[in-house]
């Protein structure tokens, strides 16, 4: 079990990066994962009072603070709707209800957790990242940017679009981690990620440019399903081998993209 | 260390150590109600209340909830009538997972949520390995005056 000396609730984001950078500590997100690692931590910086559990609307995007637990995208009336609540459908299978009223999006986004079925539902949505000192990154540059210091995510803005979408998953049980998942979104470009693979979700990039030239129709969705499964690497894990996650990847993007055609 | 909460209505001061976990602290203080089962949030059993909302109480620091509100299943009034529609249903068996189910079904009523689609997305992480859930199914139902 994770070990800390000192446990701080710093009040503003500024308070929490300065402990952050001074003293060999840790930032709590909704701190269940990070419970269960086995480490010592002299100072856990936990983020519950420093006012980033917000959600703010205008007409172009959705702005969501980083405390917000997942729960919110179920509950909160800005967020239900928001894309014809395909970000409701994807949060309501996460596990159970009590986790989702913990974890949180900071906490989620910010390790890349690669079993994480949000990472791979917000990569297919126009998702920004703000760092409070590296600043603003899509979630795709995000993903692959490896930062330099300790930072803390304050807040996603998603960008309000006109996006047909689709989550799709393969799971042992319901409301346990995906073996694998696939999220798909078409408005004037098509966009494909998969995740668990078990590593981070990734975008499809050469798929999505076949598609974008040759169109969707049920001709280039079965070419397509096969050139995703060949594109995006995949690994073992105790939970499915990268021949299976293969397989399983081929009918969810199949899926997925008939339901957006 | 020391954190200030109100458990069930009452403020207290309470000695905890930085890394010990929710569900620890409670039992230490004598709530016996919360109780351990997977120690890794994904049993229910431990649900409490974290300023109204259900939580696993195994997955949360006790340092987090300083100068916040838990409620756990004594401090709910509604509890005995939930509690009283279980035993009807014969939905008590060894009754381990009664208090975290508990907590979380008075959550649902106090939303008023009364289809059983949603009710079963929210008490999915409530796992009872006795009943089968048939008999709990039928004391939600009457609980929470499921629309049919």
């Amino acid at each position: 079990m994770i070990q800390f000396n000192e446990y701080l609730k710093p009040k503003t984001i500024e308070e929490a990066y300065k402990l952050l950078i001074t003293k060999n500590a840790e930032i709590v997100g909704g701190g269940a994962f990070l419970r269960l690692s086995n480490r010592k931590v002299d100072v856990a910086i936990d983020l519950f009072d420093a006012n980033l559990d917000f959600v703010k609307e205008n007409d172009n995007y959705i702005e969501i603070g980083s405390m917000v637990v997942i729960s919110a995208f179920e509950e909160n009336p800005i967020l239900i709707n928001l894309y014809n609540g395909f970000l409701k459908n994807v949060s309501e299978t996460i596990l159970s209800f009590q986790m989702r009223n913990i974890i949180t999006i900071g906490g989620t986004l910010y390790p890349k957790y690669g079993f994480s079925d949000l990472i791979t539902a917000l990569l297919v949505l126009p998702t920004e990242i703000y760092l409070y000192k590296s600043g603003k990154f899509t979630l795709e540059e995000f993903l692959k940017t490896k930062l330099a210091h300790k930072d803390i995510l304050e807040k996603i803005v998603i960008k309000k679009e006109n996006l047909k979408t689709s989550f799709q998953y393969i799971r042992n049980s319901e409301y346990d981690f995906s073996i694998l998942n696939v999220a798909v979104s078409k408005g004037e470009e098509v966009k494909i990620a998969v995740g668990a693979r078990p590593g981070v979700a990734l975008l499809a990039y050469k798929t999505m440019q076949f598609l974008n030239e040759n169109g969707l129709n049920e001709e280039t969705i079965i070419k397509a399903s096969k050139m995703v499964s060949d594109e995006i690497p995949f690994s073992d894990d105790i939970k499915a081998s990268k021949e299976y996650r293969k397989k399983v990847c081929e009918a969810l993007v199949k899926r997925a993209l008939l339901e957006v055609m | 260390m020391k954190i200030n909460v109100t458990i069930n209505n009452e403020k207290k001061e309470l000695e905890i150590a930085p890394d010990e976990v929710l569900l620890d602290v409670l039992r230490r203080y004598g709530y016996h109600s919360v109780r351990r089962g997977c120690d890794t949030g994904m049993c229910g059993i431990c649900t409490i209340l974290l300023d109204g909302r259900p939580v696993p109480s195994c997955s949360i620091f006790a340092a987090r909830v300083d100068g916040h509100e838990i409620t756990t299943v004594e401090g709910l009034p509604e509890a005995k009538d939930f509690a009283k529609l279980l035993a009807e249903e014969g939905a008590d068996q060894c009754g381990f997972c009664s208090p975290g189910l508990i907590v979380n079904t008075v959550y649902l009523k106090k939303l008023k949520i009364k289809k059983m689609e949603e009710i079963q997305i929210k008490l999915i992480g409530n796992l009872c390995r006795c009943t089968g859930y048939v008999g709990q199914h039928r004391a939600i139902e009457k609980f929470l005056g499921v629309e049919k």
